[in-house]
Order: C-alpha cells, then structure tokens, then sequence
C-alpha cells in the first residue's frame, strides 16, 4: 500500500499517448526490431516523431484497421516487436476478430494501441466511442487489457510490455492528463494494481483506472476530511486482473465503489463485483457510462454528466455508509 | 435551377458550413468543401428526396459513408428543408445536441449512422438489393472518401455489388487525393483507380467533382446504365473554395482562426460572384 499522491495541480499535463511514443522512440533507437503500425492515425497517436525518426521501422496501412492487426500479427510471427496504433474505437470493434485470432489465439507479440479511448472523441458520437473495449478485449483467452493513468504509469507499462513476448491491448485517451504520480515516485509492479491509501485499515474502497484514477484520489482526500477513509486501487491492469489487491481490503471496508470509462457491463465493476461476490460478498456501487448513446459533449461534460467525477464518487462512497 | 445556380448555391452553402464549423469549434472543413458539389447536384438535381417524401417507401436513399462530412451534408438538408439551419449552427457539437459530430438518424432526411469509414457501401447494397426484391424503382447513391477506399469492406461490397449487378445503385468517389496523413497515393496509393471498380465490374464514370456541369452529365449517365452498378469517380479539390485551405492536409480538421475564417469568407464570396457572373 501506498500514500495517496500529492496531486499537483501545475504538474505536467501531457496526454498519455505522447508518452507511449517517447518510450518507445527511445526502445527503437536500440533495437530495430521494434515497429510501429499506424492506419491513418499517426497524428492522433502521437506518432509522427516516431516515423520521421525511424521510416524504416514505421508502415502505414491506411484506413484499415483490420488489416492493421493482422499484418502486425505477420511482423511479430517473424521477430519483430509491433505496436498497433489506431482510435480505440475501430482498433477494439472494426479489428475484433483479428485480434482474437491473429494476436491472442496464434499467441503473436502484438502490442495493440488504443488512442482516444473511451469518450475522447466527445461529440463525434458513438461511431467514435469506445465503451465496449475493455468487456471485448478481456474476454479473450491469452489477451491483456491495460489503461494506464498517467504519463508515469504509462511509461513503466510500456517498458514492461517491450521486455515481454505476449500481445495486449492497452488503452489511452485523447486528453492530456494531469500527472498522478511522478519521476521519483510511480509505484509500479507488473500486472499488480497500485493501492494508493493513508490509513492501514480503510473504510471503502474505489477501484478505477485510466482517467478514471485522478478523480478517485480527489475523492477519496475529499471523503478523509469527512472521517471516512477510502484506499484507491489504480487497477491499470484491469486483465490480469488482480484479484488479490481488491480482497486483501475486505477485512476493513464497507464495500466497494468502482469507476471506469466504460459501458456499465463487462469491464472493471463487472469484474470487482464478480471478484467481491465469490470470495467476500459486500456492496460493489458500479460507475460507468450509461448502456446507451452518451449525451454530446466533451469528455469532461460526459463525465459530469453521469458522475464519474471526485463528486460523483464521493457520493457514491458515502452511499454505502447511508 | 439550372447548374449555375446550383454552383451559386454550393458556394453559399460553403459559407453556411464553415460558420458552422467556427460557432462549433469543430469539423471536417477539407472533405466538406471538397464535397459540397456532389452533395447539391444529387439532393437539387438527381435525387428524389424532400421533406416531403422522406416516409414514402419510393424515395431515392442515400448514405453519406464518409460521415465526417457531416457538417457540409446537414446544410444541405437544411437547406431543403429538413431542419432548421440556425438550430443546427447554434447548437452543433454542443453539450446535450442532437446535432452531433456524425450523421445520425433520429434527425430527419438521414438514412443511416455513420463516422466508421468502410459501411455505407455495403449498407447501400441492401438497400439496392430490397429495391430490386420489391421491384421499387428508387435509386441508391453513397458517397465514400478516398482514403475510405482502403477499408476492405469497400472491396468486399464492390464485389457484391459487381455481382448482383445492381444498376439502381450509384456510389461516389470523393477522390480529393488527400487523407488525415497526406496524400492518398503516399499513405496508400488507388491507382489505376477506375480500373479497379472496373474489374468488380461496375461502370465507371470519372467527372470534375467541383463542375457541375461535369457532375450533372456523370450522375446522367449512371441513370442510364443498366446491368450493372455505377461508380462516379468525382475528381475535387480538398478544401476547394478558398487557397487557406485548398489541397492542404492539415484542414483535414483544421478550424479556421479569426483571420483566417475572415480570407476563407473573403474568397468564397469571390468565387460565388465569379460563378454569378460568368
Ligand atoms: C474506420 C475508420 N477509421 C478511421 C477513421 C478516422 N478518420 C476520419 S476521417 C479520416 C480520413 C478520411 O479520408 P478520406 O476518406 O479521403 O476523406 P476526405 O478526404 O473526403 O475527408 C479518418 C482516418 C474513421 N472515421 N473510421
Ligand atoms: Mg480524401
């Protein structure tokens, strides 16, 4: 367990995806044999450093996605490293089933990039919402589904993901985001989820991840000065999914609140809540984004909207103590 | 209207769209201009569709498959009639709107969702197929973006199409040579282009897109094709209407600032006189 971090307000604010492609420009200089795949999207991925400095380890498909996943499947099968970057939206639906057989089932070392993930791309509709991924990608045998939090965690994630040979998925948004953690201090174990608490014997948990994480740490600073103190459980691996984080808090908590970008079937309240229900039953409070079109807006709108904000969550924690 | 007041009309309806896209903050501005004629020749000239028959099972369909036109294809509608234009600017990508960034069909006079390039081809095919299972004489028109074209759902649906030999539908190319990341043929090259469509065997028809007197001839003579589908490969200038944004990959998605908003209004005025006048 780990303090809850400091957020600093005039800290950084780079989104994630830039990241992604500082580490791995870095990995390249390196090491030929990694790739990046880009269908039309290397603007929105961040990626044009990336090409420019390495054309030779740099292909674009075009708008094609599916094509996207199984070609990088084919570089993988023949040593290279690929990282598949496309809007998350056509990446998880449009590439399905290429990613079910091509990366998972034939086991290649597909790294599947998800940019603008979630409700990023605000007004554009559902054409361009990714609310289903985290339900789609999990559900396949020998798939791994990560959302990051900030620039930090997403970097270390990176890292990790360079050094081994089996495919995943990872999600990013469109939005630069607020540093949650920093150079010296991102705790960060490979498929174990960051808790991040004050106290040893918390009264509520909050389990997020990706975007998610920051307004859950504001919540649980805001509940503390009420009395009540909650742990937040940064699960960026939310496949492996990590189950021993979420009971080791059982003992002490009331229940458990989950906040995720997602639809509200499938993703992490689905699995806190199957987790929770198997070993130690309590109350799981699910916040996700409604199991219908979002209402038009940007992100932040979106969110306030269906209160997946520190308001919202602090709400929602304090409901189980009502 | 003849087609100089039709191309008087795509003039002004560029400048309906772009004060839709600053009030916004957001849009598609390239492929709306780039598009802007085709959309006027079919919805004023070729297609049977109005407010008034947008129920009758008999109206003419069409899928704008390259949905992220969407904001130069609502003011066609607009101006036909469907809605209200000032609604529509004023409200247009904002919290709560109907009017999102993507077609969508709860409005009136839109067939089909779209924004995920590659589905109206093959969604126009079933709705060519029905008309032919009914015995309906309606027409189906999609129109498609170039860099569109390398979604393999497209080829999969040229395919179909070629083999049903559907002669009641129409797609169009909106080959402006440019995508988000360049030049079509540099990201992913077409060419030879109507030898492609070709060989699924469709009839192809390349025209001056931004002409209507070369759109008007084009979309004539996909009328009177039988036997087989037709493709018009409209040749058009991304941006087209103003040298801010003309054949520049950046206004792909670019929102003009005030000056350049100021130019753009400046030569789309000039251009709409030119036309006027000629
Ligand atoms: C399946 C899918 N992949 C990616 C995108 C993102 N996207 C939106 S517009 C666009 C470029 C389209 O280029 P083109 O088809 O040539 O359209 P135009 O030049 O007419 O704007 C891309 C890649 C999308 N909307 N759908
Ligand atoms: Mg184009």
């Amino acid at each position: 367990m780990h303090k809850l971090p400091e957020l600093n307000t005039v800290g950084n604010k780079i989104p994630n995806r830039q990241a992604i492609c500082d580490t791995l420009m870095a990995a390249a200089a390196d090491d030929r044999n990694v790739v990046a795949l880009c269908s039309d999207s290397r603007g929105s991925a961040s990626m044009t450093p990336f090409f420019n400095a390495f054309p030779q380890q740099s292909i674009e498909v075009g708008i094609a996605e599916q094509n996207l996943v199984s070609i990088s499947a084919g570089l993988a099968k023949c040593g290279k490293k690929p990282y598949a970057f496309s809007p998350a939206c056509f990446l998880s639906t449009r590439s399905y089933e290429q990613a079910k057989i091509d990366c998972a089932y034939s086991d290649t070392n597909v790294k599947l990039i998800g940019i603008s993930g979630g409700v990023s791309y605000g007004a554009l509709g559902m054409s361009h919402h990714s609310a289903q991924d985290i339900a789609a990608f999990s559900a396949i045998p020998n798939m791994r589904v990560y959302l990051p939090s900030d620039q930090h965690q997403t970097a270390k994630l990176i890292r990790a993901l360079l050094t081994d040979q089996k495919c995943a998925y990872v999600r990013v948004g469109r939005n630069p985001v607020e540093d949650i953690y920093s150079a010296e201090n991102c705790p960060f174990e490979m498929d174990k989820a960051t808790v991040l608490c004050d106290t040893e014997n918390p009264d509520a948990a909050i389990v997020a991840c990706g975007e998610m994480v920051r307004p859950a740490i504001e919540a649980a600073k805001a509940l503390a000065a009420s009395g009540i103190h909650a742990a937040v459980v940064d699960m960026y691996c939310v496949k492996p999914f990590d189950t021993e984080a979420i009971l080791k808090l059982a003992p002490t908590v009331k229940g458990y609140v989950t906040v995720e970008e997602h639809a509200p079937f499938g993703g992490l309240g689905s699995m806190v809540s199957q987790a929770v229900a198997a070993a130690c039953p309590k109350r799981v409070v699910n916040l996700a984004l409604p199991d219908a079109p979002v209402i038009t807006g940007t992100s932040k709108e979106v969110f306030d909207t269906y209160g997946l904000n520190a308001e919202g969550i602090r709400q929602a924690v304090r409901s189980l103590f009502a | 209207m003849t087609n100089k007041e039709l191309s008087v009309l795509a003039y002004e309806l560029r400048k309906k769209t772009v004060d839709v896209i600053m009030g916004a903050g957001a849009g598609h501005i390239g492929g709306d201009m780039s598009v802007m004629d085709v959309l006027v020749m079919l919805y004023f000239k070729h297609m049977n569709i109005s407010p008034e028959n947008q129920d009758d099972p008999g109206r003419d369909r069409f899928v704008l498959s390259k949905g992220h036109s969407v904001e130069s294809y609502y003011t066609v509608l607009s101006e036909k009639g469907f809605f209200d234009y000032e609604t529509y600017k004023n409200t247009f990508s904002r919290y709560g709107s109907e009017f999102i960034g993507h077609p969508h069909n709860t409005l009136p006079g839109v067939e089909m969702n779209s924004g995920s390039l590659g589905h109206g081809l093959p969604v126009s095919i079933g709705m060519a197929l029905a008309g032919k299972m009914d015995q309906a004489s309606y027409r189906v028109y999609t129109v498609m973006g170039d860099g569109e074209l390398a979604e393999g759902s497209v080829w999969e649906g040229a395919m179909a199409a070629g083999h049903y030999k559907l002669d009641n539908l129409c797609a169009v190319v909106d080959r402006n040579g440019l995508q988000i990341s360049g030049s079509t043929e540099d990201v992913m090259s077409h060419e030879p282009l109507a030898e492609r469509f070709a060989a699924f065997g469709w009839h192809v028809i390349e025209c001056d897109g931004n002409d209507m007197d070369s759109l008007d001839a084009a979309f004539s003579e996909a009328k009177c094709t039988k036997g087989q589908p037709s493709v018009v490969i409209a040749h058009t200038v991304k941006g087209r209407g103003s040298a801010v944004m003309e054949n520049k990959a950046p206004w792909h998605h670019k929102v003009p600032t005030a000056e350049e908003y100021a130019r753009i209004e400046a030569d789309l005025e000039t251009r709409k006189e030119e036309l006027a006048h000629a």
